[in-house]
């Protein structure tokens, strides 16, 4: 396949990014579209232009460093997967293919197509975990967790932080991933004790931040690669009231 | 210089709580005083980071991930293994010693792999305690599952993302210490040298990925948990980043490396589909507990395979090891799977394929219990395939996984370099010569939670704190040198790319060192790095400026690194004139092709220290001494 790529190019963060448009020659619709991307990269650095810069590692949906707009879906036009699992299949010969990073005032862009997503890590610092020191733990069997909340719980700590949520939000709200992260612990027994002060850091932490708030659009959820539900937004919400008015 | 391991005297079950008592303790108000400096933030760095700050000790972390959470202990599916024997089939911590030691091909130190069944219990307690979503039973008490090289039940997960449940709750431990700020934490940043003062490690050189600035930081102690190097094959199932450079940078300032021919070719993951491939994906070997591996009797059977009965398929596995069937340790499942795609048997492609099969899986136990053992699995192997495996078999292949050797360490897991500790699968450790699935998350862990945190204790304490600070010359000397580098790389201004070049040296690799060595194909590999190594110096192309983000110079130190350590790896392997785990020489085999190890000869560990460029590495042994196993060949029959 030929394929041409509409890609956003930014030197750092100071200066303006603009499209630049190439043609991929040689395109198998077996490759991952990060290898599409790879093989542009190759051409351009073989005609002297620098390559694109793009984030990436595990090439297989975990790790959640890949953060690619895609024909303006964070991701790509597959669901339930990440810009690193969606294949050029799924793309016809001579496609115009756009893509930019995530676009959001607490993700600035770094160059091209990276952004710096460290606003998550210092949620997580804010209260995501609970407070317990290497040897302090007791026997594992020693409290049941009914399977329900397990699987409820597992089903929120799936998130990767990639941050597609916040790129996929009109508002760029951060809402999906910290309630799945205060929804993941809560469902436990083990995160109770920190439960209220937890949903307020967190909370606190991400408006902070200069995240957007959350006005229902559920395009999160949508583009979520991992499909969290916005279930959780809504318990985020409950959690957060009693919190505040029940300390 | 002998190569002293330090285990301790004493019974095998009684060594390490011995040992914990004779381990000199500094004392909580000193502890402040001793900084340590941590590089990776998988498994093993982040626990370990966040083990030592909760301590006292002021901790500085390094990764060159844009953040700690991505680290690619995230990577890994299946589960981790205790001895908690939880469904009461007979597991005890002798016998998940003794299931490791032999899954290891008896290449690995007796007393650290008995210590490592022994803490195993506290990890599971650990990760329940910090919130890891584990897998249940409807009771609400934990579930088992079964993985290769075990006859028991006990391998304990979180769906088929094991891996990255327990990186979230190390990472969230680290984050809570970062916020207690007893961690300072560096992201895109990567270690570039290591700073030897007197003969102990003192600090490292590291190059901010952002902003190209070089920096030195000194400590009184320099933890490498920088993971394995199973990317000197180019196509591994690692993450594109995973790379030798910290380790390999040690060396070169004196640790000792260890085993590093002992590498393990993964049997479960899906098929190479062109020359483009970036990277291989792994299918959990927990897949083997309900999947049956065949390939049709008929070589060059072109029928689909639901299309062929059951008289007509080779399930080799089943044949050739009733016993443990589909549940054979990974070296021999991953040898199976070449004899038999060279026997012409194989399928897909290039016929570099055998099927795995979940038809009679799916009838016994219906969908819906296979979506939920396996779901995530099955739709990244659609995704990645454009194939519906619920409809048909699966198609897989062996790829490099893991690397058992590493930096050597003794039973306090530092380094021959005094001050340098290595963790997780930086270090050449508990795995022998093959590892069990399951056992890099238990190792990782109880490096990071509960070992290191003991011992370097009983290292700082003999030692004068914030003795070497960044104004000191070897300090200054290292920055100039690590700048040095990375303008020689830029200077080249050749032709070709990094990538080409690491594909180059991959392919080698794979071809002559993969899943079958000979002295022949060896010496191949030792004739044909040298050339490859000089044509990138000469000729390699990197674009761009030192002083901001370029993943093209990144790449290009990394591929600098494999050039040379490759050949470290090779010579490994031609001295070893053994087969034994991972590393399998043609020349040594059984009647029925199973490895032929050599005890008489090659009961050691191989450590090689480095003797400056050009000249070749000195071999040191350390002696396998078994007290509490009886030297065997491995039986799965």
């Amino acid at each position: 396949m030929k394929l041409i790529v509409r890609v956003w190019r930014q030197q750092n963060a100071q200066e303006k990014g603009r499209f630049e448009t190439y043609e991929a020659q040689d395109i198998s619709s077996d490759m991952s579209f990060l290898e599409m991307l790879d093989v542009l990269n190759e051409q351009l650095i073989a005609q002297g232009h620098e390559p694109i810069a793009f984030d990436h590692d595990c090439r297989e949906g975990i790790c959640g460093m890949c953060s690619l707009v895609i024909n303006g879906r964070p991701h790509g036009p597959d669901k339930g997967v990440t810009a690193c699992q969606l294949h050029m299949r799924r793309f016809k010969d001579g496609d115009t293919i756009t893509i930019e990073p995530w676009r959001a005032r607490a993700f600035p862009v770094v160059k091209d197509l990276v952004v710096d997503r460290s606003a998550f890590d210092r949620i997580i610092e804010a209260g995501g975990y609970v407070s317990v020191k290497t040897g302090s733990a007791p026997e594992a069997n020693t409290v049941p967790v009914p399977k329900p909340a397990a699987e409820d719980a597992m089903d929120a700590a799936a998130c990767i932080g990639c941050g597609a949520c916040v790129a996929a939000c009109p508002n760029a709200s951060a809402m999906l991933f910290v309630a799945a992260k205060v929804a993941h612990l809560s469902d436990l027994p083990q995160g109770q004790v920190e439960h209220k002060a937890r949903v307020q850091d967190m909370v606190q932490a991400m408006d902070h931040e200069g995240f957007g708030n959350c006005t229902n659009h559920y395009e999160c959820m949508a583009a979520c690669p991992k499909q969290i539900h916005v279930k959780f937004i809504a318990r985020l919400n409950r959690d957060y009231l009693r919190a505040t008015t029940h300390p | 210089m002998t190569l002293d391991p330090k285990v301790p005297a004493g019974p095998l079950a009684e060594k390490w709580d011995q040992h914990r008592l004779a381990l000199k303790l500094v004392n909580p108000a000193n502890k402040r005083k001793y900084r340590v400096i941590v590089v990776g933030t998988g498994l093993a760095g982040a626990s370990a980071a966040a083990s030592l700050a909760e301590l006292g000790y002021p901790v500085e972390v390094f990764c060159f991930q844009d953040s700690p959470r991505r680290a690619h202990s995230i990577a890994a599916q299946g589960g981790i293994n205790a001895a908690k024997n939880y469904p009461n089939d007979g597991d005890s911590i002798d016998r998940l010693f003794y299931d490791t030691i032999k899954g290891g091909d008896f290449r690995s130190r007796e007393a650290s792999v008995y210590r490592l069944a022994q803490v195993s219990n506290a990890i599971i307690d650990q990760c329940v305690a910090q919130g890891v979503p584990f897998a249940r039973e409807y009771s609400g008490y934990l579930a088992n599952r079964s993985f290769g090289g075990a006859q028991v039940s006990r391998t304990f997960y979180a769906r088929g993302q094991t891996g990255q449940q327990l990186l979230l709750g190390a990472y969230q431990a680290l984050m809570r210490q970062v916020a207690l700020k007893q961690v300072t934490l560096h992201t895109r940043s990567e270690m570039l040298d290591l700073i030897v003062v007197d003969g102990e490690a003192k600090g490292i050189i590291v190059r901010n990925l952002l902003t190209g600035q070089m920096t030195a930081h000194t400590a009184d102690a320099v933890v490498l948990a920088t993971g394995g190097y199973s990317p000197v094959f180019y196509l591994s199932t690692n993450a594109k980043g995973c790379n030798v450079t910290a380790t390999y940078r040690a060396y070169k300032q004196g640790a000792f490396f260890a085993n590093p021919c002992y590498t393990q070719i993964h049997p479960t993951c899906i098929p190479v589909s062109g020359h483009y491939q970036s990277k291989l994906t792994l299918m959990s070997e927990s897949l083997r507990n309900d999947g049956r591996i065949w390939v049709p009797k008929q070589a060059g059977d072109a029928r689909a395979p639901q299309d062929i009965p059951e008289v007509e398929r080779d399930y080799y596995l089943e044949r050739k090891y009733p016993s443990y069937g589909n549940l054979a340790p990974r070296d021999i499942a991953s040898r199976s799977a070449k004899a038999i795609c060279d026997a012409g048997q194989g399928v897909g492609p290039g016929g570099q394929g055998v099927y795995l099969d979940f038809r009679d899986a799916l009838q016994r136990l219906g969908r819906p219990v296979i979506e939920e053992r396996y779901g995530n699995l099955f739709q990244m192997y659609a995704q990645i395939t454009g194939e519906d495996p619920y409809r048909s078999s699966m198609r897989i292949y062996p790829a490099a996984h893991y690397a058992m050797g590493g930096l050597w360490v003794d039973y306090n897991l530092m380094s021959t370099l005094p001050g340098l500790f290595v963790i997780g699968e930086a270090n050449f450790a508990d795995h022998g010569a093959n590892r069990l699935g399951a056992s890099a998350l238990m190792q990782g862990l109880a490096d990071g939670y509960f070992i290191l945190p003991y011992t370097i204790g009983d290292y700082l304490v003999r030692t004068k704190p914030g003795a070497v600070q960044t104004d000191h010359p070897k300090a200054r000397a290292g920055v100039d040198t690590a700048r040095a580098q990375v303008n020689r790389l830029l200077a080249v201004n050749g032709s070709r790319t990094p990538e080409s070049f690491h594909r180059e040296l991959g392919k080698i690799m794979w071809d002559h060192c993969g899943m079958a060595r000979s002295a022949e194909s060896l010496k191949a590999a030792l004739a044909q790095i040298p050339p490859l190594r000089e044509a990138f110096w000469r000729d390699v192309k990197v674009l761009g400026s030192g002083a901001q983000l370029n993943q093209s110079l990144e790449q290009a130190g990394r591929v600098a690194d494999f050039l040379e350590f490759a050949e470290l790896l090779v010579q490994d392997a031609l001295h070893r004139e053994e087969s034994c785990g991972g590393h399998f020489r043609v020349e040594h085999q059984t009647s029925e092709g199973e490895a032929q190890r050599d005890d008489e000869r090659f009961a050691y560990v191989a450590a090689w220290q480095h003797q400056g460029a050009g000249k070749p590495s000195v071999l040191h042994q350390e002696p396998l001494q078994f007290e509490a196993v009886h030297l065997a060949q491995r039986s799965y029959k």
